[in-house]
């Protein structure tokens, strides 16, 4: 293959920017889901929740 | 009627709750969808021919050109958002533009050093100041900017009005990155896919194109939606912990 250096290290780099979001966003996704679970155990939640009602625009 | 269904449907989904709902159930299908796009997609894009002119560097031409035109389309995406931020005053316009400035940086990170790593061995230089180049690292910059104001303000729904004013603003930067091949001289090469006669490139280049530009389109909009199901999360959790620290402060 003629450039395999460009080439590869094109594919490579955007290999890494790519995993490196979707680990970003996947690890969030998951610090966050954590964040709730435990104030949710903690007794605190939405008021929605805690009433069992859902706000809605008419 | 069938146009206040349609809008009651809109609204119902703008409903974070009801978002958050459909992100549960379709963000592992567009994950999957994904992968199987880029499956193909890289399959193609090294088992078709080289070009006779350029050789092998055309399978950059894979990943520049989707990484460029997402880094227009999201910010397209945060335009749109910032109108409904304005308009509207949704926080999930809010959110939604937040989730995707650190999606847009990346990709046009992405194609700022591919199209440096296809520059150097086609055009014999690595960079140069022209107007495509320089309009899109001005977009790079933008991005940067936009993630930092978001970030320097306490706020959320102040720091999306400001950002949202900025983002319009910033719009003009995108039919300057589109028409600066026409407008101006430059090194680099008009466009060759979307163009008002059909494409001018080969099949052969065009079919992995395509599919690496939709495999590319798929990764955004799932990230975006499952960035917007975080920020929703976050800020659930900040109002619940004020709420939480409230109550507190009552009971002593």
């Amino acid at each position: 293959m003629s450039h395999a250096f460009y080439i590869f290290t094109s594919y490579g780099v955007t290999a890494l920017v790519c995993l490196m979001l979707i680990a970003w966003v996947f690890l969030d996704g998951r610090s966050r889901r954590r964040e709730l679970a435990e104030l949710e155990a903690s007794g605190i939640r939405r008021r929605s929740a805690s009433t069992g009602q859902e706000t809605r625009k008419a | 009627m069938t146009e206040s269904l349609a809008i009651t449907k809109f609204s119902d989904l703008a409903n974070p709750t009801r978002f958050l709902a459909l992100a549960q159930r379709i963000l592992p299908y567009m994950a999957g969808v994904t992968a199987l796009l880029f499956a193909i997609g890289l399959t193609m894009s090294f088992t078709t021919e080289g070009d006779y002119q350029q050789g092998d560097t055309v399978r950059i031409m894979y990943i520049h050109v989707p990484a460029a035109w997402l880094s227009m389309m999201c910010y397209s995406v945060m335009a749109l958002s910032a109108i409904g931020t304005l308009v509207w005053r949704h926080p999930l316009a809010d959110v939604s533009h937040k989730a995707a400035a650190p999606l847009g940086a990346a990709f046009t990170l992405v194609a700022l050093v591919t199209g440096s790593l296809w520059g150097k061995p086609m055009w014999g230089t690595w960079w140069v100041w022209d107007a495509r180049l320089t309009s899109v690292f001005i977009l790079f910059l933008m991005y940067l900017g936009l993630i930092a104001l978001n970030r320097a303000m306490d706020d959320p729904s102040r720091a999306a009005r400001v950002s949202a004013v900025l983002i319009l603003v910033g719009f003009v930067n995108i039919p300057i990155i589109k028409f600066s091949v026409d407008w101006w001289n430059t090194l680099h090469q008009p466009a060759s896919v979307m163009r008002m006669d059909g494409p001018t490139i080969d099949g052969e280049f065009l079919r992995p194109l395509l599919v690496m530009a939709l495999a590319f389109t798929m990764l955004f909009f799932t990230l975006h939606i499952a960035a917007i199901r975080n920020e929703i999360w976050r800020r659930r959790i900040a109002t619940q912990r004020r709420m939480a620290a409230r109550l507190a402060g009552r009971g002593d």
